[in-house]
């Protein structure tokens, strides 16, 4: 099919590309300040120390280690999600393909940036590298997550380049920015052989290493002796939260695209239903790991162990993990159960995000509050340099998809394209 | 080879913080005010924790100076990712300032909480300053810091002692906070020699260490306190 013909088809698709309205700016506009101004607060922070924060003895990591398991965690849906779906040929996966590898890069992005903001020399980040030490479960941590950021960008963008031929071709006065992208994609059947070579191989080698991925990430608590996270399921705990929170920003971003784009053609509520079928999956495995995770340590825990544990029941923080179990739990499960439309989903995968961020958050905090001697006590109160660089993250995560999209199609053209064919 | 260790006899404590402002004097710790104090900025690289017991007239109080535990398994160097702390072959958990990079995954994996962040610059009044030790690296903003041993006087007594060409004698070396105690209630020395007062005192019946059972091995002994008795 020649590119006049594929233009007028999916125009949907491929017309947010040029078109940037009002509305594109009332979008950019208020995140790109919120995004630079958390760039003032990490300037700040930078030049005081990281006491500006509200961190302090005990609570010595805080909302930047939330949100480093948070956005590591979301990470996970896209590659693996899309990578498991190709390789077991579900069809429906397609129109989330592309949004999902997205998804997994930019918050690969946002994830380790506040390890960061975390470090209390960020100057020296790099001596990670230059004085590994291999004992540390962060210099795992450093490995894993650099090997899983390069392998999803290559993942993204060799699935992106039949596209970027494709608009190199439709769009002469882009040509500049396509062209070396395109690496002269012409689509002959040579190509199209070795890219199918290259996706099978990514599309397997990428599972091992997100998985690895949030062990990984697991284990910077799991390996150490702070009560309630010395536990042998944190790593299948961790995985699976992810995949749980990955797939439930999948549909979110979906859900906003296909409103604001109109690709209500491709994204029909039968890839929705069958979408949030696969988190229903995940909460059901989440409640369950959360259900034995804490039933363990109630049962046989210590009494550091039990301190903790019942801080988080009935304690301080009884108000964040209960909220955690009613929106992981208690609102979707029987969203997703009775009521899989495209709303019920949203509104599932909304709840499901928020409360994976607090799941994130009663894991590090109460723990820290407790130590094992009971002289060193003190509460958390996040600060104002810690809510804006929380703030800017997500604005910046939200900004690269719209500018993403403003460049690439967000669903993929040319698998949409063989999807059509081999149905007719 | 030495092995140093402490022991700190809990009967003879009195309290009095001696060993905290010694300790401060001695290694350049400076003062963070009230209210970095209440966010939980405070360092003692020495601390002495009390625990009060009953109402008046009947009170007790019991006494706890904690320094680094310089366990023989420590948790907290092996999660360092660029080996900024270490265990030296002397048996002291030391750690190296300049390659420090803030990440803070010791504080949090020491069972014991006396690892310190130096979440601000540090400062001093003017008038202080002309009492800070030279001896002592004055750490910067964003690192980790932690008690060790008075480590520079250690140093200072095994070049004497090397020269000299014989071991460092019992009672030669001791830090800051042994030095001050006026209730002689701290010891410091060679664990390796079994003549020595804290060998000794280490086999006591008495001697106990914390947490003993998270396998740490910590080199610092406490001498439990004796019974109390009514009217005294």
């Amino acid at each position: 099919m020649d590119s006049e013909t594929i233009a007028r088809k999916y125009h949907p698709i491929i017309d947010p590309l040029t078109r940037a309205g009002w509305r594109f700016w009332i979008t950019v506009i208020p995140l790109a300040i919120i995004f630079f101004w958390s760039l003032i607060a990490f300037g700040w922070q930078y030049d005081r120390g990281l006491g500006v924060t509200g961190m302090g003895h005990p609570v010595s990591w805080a909302f930047y280690l939330v949100n480093f398991v948070f956005f590591i965690g979301i990470s996970h849906a896209g590659a693996l999600v899309s990578a498991v779906l190709r390789i077991t040929h579900a069809r429906w996966g397609t129109p989330f393909g592309r949004i999902g590898e997205a998804v997994t890069v930019f918050a690969l992005a946002a994830g380790p940036t506040n390890i960061l903001f975390d470090l209390g020399r960020s100057s020296r980040f790099h001596w990670v590298a230059l004085h590994a030490q291999f004992k540390s479960p962060l210099l795992w941590d450093f490995t894993c997550i650099m090997t899983y950021l390069v392998t999803s960008i290559i993942f993204l963008y060799v699935l992106l380049i039949p596209d970027i031929g494709f608009l190199r071709d439709r769009f002469p006065r882009r040509r500049w920015f396509y062209r070396p992208l395109s690496l002269d994609w012409s689509g002959a059947e040579k190509e199209w052989a070795t890219l199918g070579k290259v996706i099978g191989f990514l599309c397997i080698a990428v599972i091992p290493i997100a998985v690895s991925v949030h062990t990984v990430v697991s284990w910077v608590f799991g390996m150490q002796t702070q009560p309630m996270w010395h536990s042998t399921i944190f790593a299948p705990y961790f995985v699976t939260g992810a995949i749980f929170s990955g797939i439930a920003t999948i549909i979110i971003v979906s859900v906003i695209f296909r409103r604001v784009y109109h690709l209500e053609k491709y994204l029909t509520p039968y890839h929705f239903n069958n979408m949030s079928l696969l988190l229903l999956t995940f909460a059901l495995l989440w409640a369950y790991f959360t259900f034995v995770e804490h039933l363990v340590v109630g049962y046989g825990g210590g009494t550091h162990e039990l301190v903790v544990l019942w801080k988080k029941l009935t304690g301080e923080y009884a108000p964040h993990f209960w909220a955690m179990v009613v929106l992981c739990f208690v609102i979707p499960f029987p969203i997703l159960v009775f009521k899989r439309t495209i709303k019920g989903s949203l509104i599932a995968s909304i709840s499901i995000v928020i409360g994976m961020w607090l799941e994130r958050f009663t894991i590090i905090i109460p723990s820290f509050t407790e130590p094992r001697l009971p002289y060193a006590r003190g509460a958390y109160t996040p600060s104002w340099v810690e809510w804006s660089m929380m703030a800017g993250l997500f604005a910046g995560f939200t900004l690269a998809f719209v500018l993403f999209s403003k460049f690439f199609p967000v669903i993929s053209l040319w698998e949409t394209e063989k999807e059509e064919s081999k149905r007719t | 080879m030495y092995r140093w260790g402490m022991v700190i006899d809990l009967d003879k404590c009195t309290g009095c913080q001696a060993c905290v402002v010694a300790c401060r004097q001695e290694n350049n710790i400076p003062f963070v005010g009230e209210k970095q104090a209440k966010l939980g900025r405070a360092k003692f690289w020495m601390n002495l924790v009390s625990e009060v017991k009953g109402t008046y007239p009947n009170v007790e109080m019991h006494f706890l100076p904690m320094p680094c535990m310089h366990c023989d398994h420590p948790p907290c160097t092996k999660v360092c990712p660029v080996a900024a702390t270490y265990l030296n072959p002397e048996g002291i958990v030391a750690q190296v300032y300049p390659r420090c990079i803030g990440v803070r995954m010791c504080i949090s994996n020491c069972p014991y909480t006396v690892r310190y962040f130096n979440w601000h610059a540090p400062s001093w009044p003017e008038e202080y300053k002309r009492g800070l030790n030279p001896d002592v690296y004055r750490r910067r903003k964003g690192i980790t810091e932690k008690c060790n041993f008075c480590i520079q006087r250690i140093r200072r007594a095994k070049e004497k002692a090397k020269k000299e060409k014989r071991r460092i004698r019992d009672g030669e070396v001791i830090p800051a906070c042994v030095e001050t105690c006026p209730s002689e209630a701290l010891y410091f020395g060679d664990l390796n020699d079994p003549k020595s007062r804290v060998s000794k005192l280490s086999k006591s019946r008495r001697a106990f260490r914390l947490l003993e059972d998270l396998a740490t091995e910590p080199k610092v002994f406490y001498l439990r306190e004796g019974d109390w008795q009514d009217g005294q």
